[in-house]
């Protein structure tokens, strides 16, 4: 059973989860449950790590901070506001590349200051700013289609910081990358997260990713999804992923996701 | 920093690549040349598909099995073309006290008979597309829009647009305005629905980042959902072009003045096996040539669009 906070929240939280949970198609004999009892403080500029299994619900949980989709049950407050619907100081980052194909790099980049209707000088000028932080400043009229995958990543992560996030939601961002451009990205990402001083929560199912990025790691149970534990890690970055500290975390986050995992492959099974 | 190549990529520059990979230095000083082998080949392979099916013709001919009086072989359509071509005057040829000499020359009505029922087509093309586009979209807008007009577009959907030709006449008497309404009419329904399917395809990630970046329902629309389908919907247009051809000369046949429909409608009337055959490779020609701007027009207008042709053939 996750660890019911019951502190009171305040206007200076960046993300608070009261008791969330989400069914999908509710009403209907197709319902599920997905989510269930979620409780979580997210401090400003916070890394959070959300771990568990596939189909865990935590990508919903995602979904539902970034006002996508509406909760079932419970209550979400982003610095002291309910969370109803999407705002630009809520940005998510997909797991699949999500850039216009029709628009060039920096033309997406500044697609949410266009939404604003700031004039194209000022939008081009954002995005060259944006996209000198992920060092993406000569592609900046290219075609996302000219780009590899980790550089269109950077270039979500660009369209992202260029409004100017508070939250920075990531749902598994890296997981279509493989293993050498991966650990690149993150290193990239904790640069970037330090410059924009936003909380970030990321979805992963890597326990190393878990290991290199988070402050707190919230491990999630098989469905229904709910926090099993949070494991705080309390080492300076950048961190040696082979150092006894790191291997002894691996060790405890590996075994606290396996009855999940073994839980997750039972429930399959049984369907 | 990552520099590993998209597929899309290599798709890009593959015909480039393809034809320039024996002798680079040589396509680097004549990109005339390298740019014009790929298009040469293509013509050779399309002159090469439809000289073995006029050979075959020319060949059953030759043994006494195809009636030139029935079915005359290219040699002979195409080789009467001054005196095919002067029955294409359809415009003046009947009106009383002009002589059968007066009016355009032969080749100039074959011209002017072109661009006429190339004009309808196109003019129906663009109405039907600028309409359906617009209804398929406040379909998916607004709910009471759908209740409205959708059960009606879909109960219309499957009549044959012959059905539709006493109500062009009805409406329009006969001229362009028929040919123009049948051409609509026969595209507008499929297009509809075309396009309703389309949006309902475009990807829910595209949709869902606008929706974080503040974006209002107009916004998304105009911004995302517009131009997501307008890929799929050029493929709509380019599959409907060859039935707006098909339409067009049902409709022309009516009466139109200068049409290819009349000229068909014509030689049937005087059984003219020659001229019918005449006028199928016409437009046969202005069909393959009308779909070959179409494609032109999509890889201008949709840049980003990857080229997948080649690489689905090379599986």
């Amino acid at each position: 059973m996750a660890s019911r906070s019951t502190k009171p929240f305040s206007s200076r939280d960046a993300v608070v989860c009261r008791g969330v949970g989400k069914t999908w198609s509710a009403g209907t004999d197709r319902a599920h449950v997905a989510l269930r009892d979620v409780d979580l403080d997210v401090a400003p500029g916070e890394f959070i790590v959300l771990l568990g299994p596939s189909g865990c619900g935590k990508s919903t949980l995602l979904y539902l901070i970034a006002g996508l989709e509406d909760t079932s049950d419970g209550e979400i407050w982003a610095f002291g506001d309910r969370v109803a619907t999407p705002s630009p100081d809520r940005s998510l980052i997909f797991q699949e590349t999500s850039l216009f194909p029709w628009l060039t790099v920096w033309q997406n980049v500044s697609f949410g200051l266009s939404i604003r209707g700031e004039p194209a000088a000022a939008r081009k000028e954002a995005a060259r700013q944006a996209l000198q932080r992920v060092g993406l400043v000569e592609a900046m009229d290219k075609r996302p289609d000219e780009l590899s995958g980790g550089m269109r990543q950077r270039v979500a992560v660009a369209r992202a910081l260029a409004m100017r996030p508070k939250v920075l939601l990531m749902d598994e961002p890296f997981a279509a990358l493989d293993v050498q451009t991966r650990a690149k990205m993150q290193d990239f990402l904790l640069d970037v997260w330090r410059d924009s001083e936003a909380s970030v929560l990321f979805v992963t199912h890597h326990i190393d990713e878990a290991v290199a990025l988070a402050d707190r790691v919230v491990i999630f149970t098989a469905r229904p999804g709910r926090i099993k534990t949070i494991v705080p890690i309390d080492m300076p970055r950048p961190r040696d992923p082979f150092s006894a500290q790191s291997e002894a975390l691996r060790k405890e986050l590996t075994e606290l996701m396996r009855a999940e995992v073994d839980r997750a492959f039972a429930e399959q099974e049984a369907v | 920093m990552s520099t590993a190549s998209h597929p899309a990529d290599a798709g890009d520059t593959d015909g480039a690549a393809a034809a320039g990979t024996p002798n680079a230095p040589a396509t680097r000083r004549l990109p005339l040349a390298g740019r014009l082998a790929p298009v040469l080949s293509r013509l050779g392979t399309t002159l090469l598909s439809v000289g073995l099916f006029c050979g075959i013709w020319e060949i059953l001919w030759a043994l006494d099995i195809a009636d030139p009086k029935l079915l005359p072989p290219p040699h002979i359509f195409l080789g009467s073309f001054p005196e095919q071509a002067k029955f294409f005057n359809t415009a003046q040829r009947w009106q009383i006290g002009v002589g059968l000499n007066t009016g355009p020359s032969p080749q100039g009505a074959v011209l002017i008979t072109i661009l006429a029922s190339g004009a309808r087509v196109l003019v129906g093309l663009l109405i039907a597309a600028v309409l359906s586009i617009a209804i398929g979209v406040a379909i998916r807008y607004f709910a009471a829009v759908e209740k409205l007009t959708l059960p009606t577009i879909t109960l219309l959907s499957p009549v044959s647009p012959i059905a539709w030709l006493p109500v062009a006449i009805f409406l329009f008497g006969i001229g362009n305005a028929p040919a123009i309404f049948m051409v609509v009419i026969a595209l507008f329904f499929h297009m509809v629905l075309a396009t309703i399917a389309q949006i309902d395809g475009v990807s829910r990630n595209l949709i869902n980042v606008a929706r974080t970046m503040g974006a209002s329902k107009r916004q998304i629309y105009g911004r995302v959902i517009v131009p997501a389908i307008l890929p799929g919907m050029l493929m709509v247009l380019r599959l409907n072009l060859f039935g707006a051809w098909m339409v067009v000369l049902v409709a022309e046949s009516t009466g139109v003045g200068y049409g290819l429909g009349q000229v068909i409608m014509l030689a049937r009337n005087t059984f003219n096996p020659s001229l019918v055959f005449f006028t199928i490779a016409l437009i046969g020609l202005l069909g393959f040539l009308s779909d070959w701007v179409l494609r032109l027009l999509q890889k201008k207008l949709l840049y980003w669009v990857p080229q997948t042709a080649g690489v689905l053939r090379g599986l």
